[in-house]
């Protein structure tokens, strides 16, 4: 049966004074619905440019994405980005930038009142409803990272890309807004894509771990099935043998295989 | 209550009054009184010294007019010019009321008569001067202002535009006011041709030099504010699909609204400097011709006049600037930066 989402032997080549240069090399990946895929490397080996062709910003040189049966060739509200640094419009306070998303997707689609009530929900899906009049600039990292996830939630997306949505916060607060992550992903059953370099946030929150090779042509290393039962406790996981094991081995893969070599 | 009055009046720029609000309700009164000091003492102080040394400088110098004008004298200019504005008006009504009352005789004498009403034509006074000069200046900024922030916006968002005019913008920059007004003047004269013109050649001449001068720094500002767009933002644009004027509207304009009111700051400033002498050449009645006619008259007291206005034109500058400052600080979304 043909998968949910199937990246099919994507390769990209960015122009450069030198000639072209190979940033992906064939990289293939299949994707169920409801599936929270995550994709792990060290920096620079292209996990973002993945994300980016998928989400339809970039254009793969050769191969392609096909979602739903559909080839992407350009940016869609069916692919919701959730950007590393979260951004918000500064000037649209928290319940407006979700606004904005809503209006422009569901125009024609939702009257004015199941709009507003579409927004309200979203934001109380991510615990925001106590700020949801503020701007941006009045709201913690952690919690601006909230609203860029209720706008992205809010556009019903088919696949939910995050490039590192939580890279930028601290500890206390990741961990806090991966157990939201889990809870919405429970109820919702999205399908997600997330590009992580942290290994405890890979192997809790995914069923698969998607590791990759150091660039230039990065690709595909290994994929790791991560079937922990759900709901998963952080506290449990944590003396758990089983996680454990996923742990070492994304580990060993990133530090031993494909160790990045220091100039 | 309290703090709507600071609030507004740190939007407005007037800081100096809010030790005076704090003063009022009690709050901490030495700190007030020391923060007072220190706000409105020093400039004060500043101030005082500066007129001291006018006094004595001016008083050294002997010119052709006679002596260089002090304070004193300037202040003396000024209530003269204020009392003169009072008598033309004085005169004006005078005058209406003289031909009403002609006007009634010939009526009750023969009701067919033709009865002429003419407007006043006396010389225009200092206020009116002041006025002429407001609204020139404001004509001419809103022509650049309504042509520089549109042509930023597409520039700033076409690499390939903004190469085209970088150049060009580059080289009309720097011409002065005194070099684009002849050519101005000419142009006008040429393609301005009306029997009932709704306004004179010389407004339209002087307006016209202010928008070739202060076009420029909105566009920069605007072309740059445009082009330096968080990638991000124009990225959810793309994902949500806008169309370009939705993505022109609701994502570039908004987010470069501190860059734009930078460049139009900027653009003002240089538009009343520009003012003053395209009206002493093209001789628009506003304070660059007031300066001029003190200048050629060459009585004892044209110094002391035309420091009145320099004076009038300093301030009259710094307050177009607070209110642009005003403006930007509320249109701006990130109250927290410092704009001075």
């Amino acid at each position: 049966m043909e998968k949910y989402l199937n990246i099919d032997h994507v390769s990209i080549d960015f122009p450069t004074p030198n000639g072209p240069f190979r940033a992906l090399d064939d990289v293939s990946l299949k994707i169920d619905k409801g599936e929270f895929v995550s994709i792990i490397g060290h920096s620079g080996c292209g996990k973002s440019t993945v994300m980016n062709i998928v989400g339809g910003l970039y254009q793969a040189t050769q191969g392609g994405v096909i979602l739903e049966g559909k080839e992407v060739n350009e940016p869609g509200p069916d692919r919701a980005i959730v950007f590393q640094n979260h951004s918000l419009f500064p000037w649209l306070t928290a319940y407006e930038n979700v606004e904005l998303a809503v209006k422009s997707i569901f125009k024609g689609k939702k009257s004015a009142a199941e709009m507003k009530e579409w927004i309200n929900h979203n934001i109380e899906l991510v615990h925001m409803s106590h700020a949801k009049d503020k701007l941006p600039a009045e709201l913690s990292g952690g919690m601006k990272q909230r609203i860029g996830i209720a706008r992205a939630l809010a556009m019903e997306p088919k696949v939910l890309l995050m490039d590192e949505p939580f890279g930028a916060l601290d500890a206390l607060t990741r961990a806090h807004l991966q157990d939201s992550l889990m809870e919405i992903q429970a109820d919702l059953n999205n399908t997600v894509i997330m590009i992580t370099h942290d290994v405890d946030e890979a192997v809790l929150l995914s069923d698969k771990i998607v590791m990759m090779t150091n660039g230039p042509a990065a690709t595909i290393g290994e994929v790791l099935e991560v079937d922990l039962p759900r709901p998963r406790q952080r506290l449990e996981l944590s003396d758990d043998p089983q996680y454990n094991h996923f742990r070492s081995e994304v580990i060993h893969f990133l530090h031993e295989r494909h160790a990045r070599k220091v100039a | 209550m309290k703090d709507k009055i600071i609030h507004f009046l740190e939007v407005t720029g007037f800081n100096w009054f809010i030790p005076l609000v704090k003063l009022a309700t009690g709050d901490s009164p030495s700190r007030q009184l020391q923060e007072l000091a220190r706000m409105v003492g020093i400039p004060l102080l500043a101030l005082v010294i500066f007129l001291g040394l006018w006094h004595v400088g001016a008083a050294k110098v002997v010119t052709s007019l006679g002596q260089v004008p002090g304070p004193v004298q300037v202040y003396e200019q000024a209530t003269i010019l204020v009392d003169e504005h009072y008598q033309e008006r004085e005169k004006e009504v005078k005058f209406h009321q003289r031909q009403e009352v002609r006007n009634a005789a010939k009526l009750a004498k023969n009701p067919d008569a033709e009865i002429k009403v003419r407007s006043y034509t006396g010389k225009e006074t200092y206020f009116d001067q002041i006025l002429t000069s407001l609204w020139t200046v404001f004509i001419g900024f809103l022509i650049a202002s309504l042509i520089a922030v549109p042509v930023g916006v597409i520039s700033g968002l076409s690499n390939t535009l903004y190469s085209a005019l970088n150049p060009l913008i580059q080289i009309f920059k720097p011409i002065s006011p005194l070099a684009w007004l002849p050519i101005v003047t000419m142009v006008v004269s040429a393609v301005y041709v009306s029997t009932d013109p709704m306004f004179s050649k010389s407004f339209v001449t002087s307006a016209i030099t202010v928008t070739l001068c202060s076009l420029w720094p909105t566009l920069i500002n605007t072309a740059v504010g445009v082009s330096s767009i968080d990638k991000d933002l124009i990225n959810v644009g793309r994902v949500l699909r806008l169309n370009y004027v939705t993505t022109v509207f609701k994502i570039v304009i908004p987010s470069s609204i501190p860059m734009i009111f930078t460049g139009l700051r900027i653009s003002l400033g240089i538009g009343w400097m520009v003012l003053i002498a395209a009206e002493m050449l093209a001789q628009n009645p506003g304070l660059g011709k007031f300066v001029w006619d003190e200048f050629q008259n060459g009585s004892s007291s044209s110094l002391g006049r035309i420091m009145v206005a320099v004076i009038t034109i300093g301030i009259l500058g710094f307050m177009l600037d607070r209110i642009m400052l005003t403006m930007q600080k509320f249109f701006s979304y990130d109250k927290n930066a410092v704009i001075r």
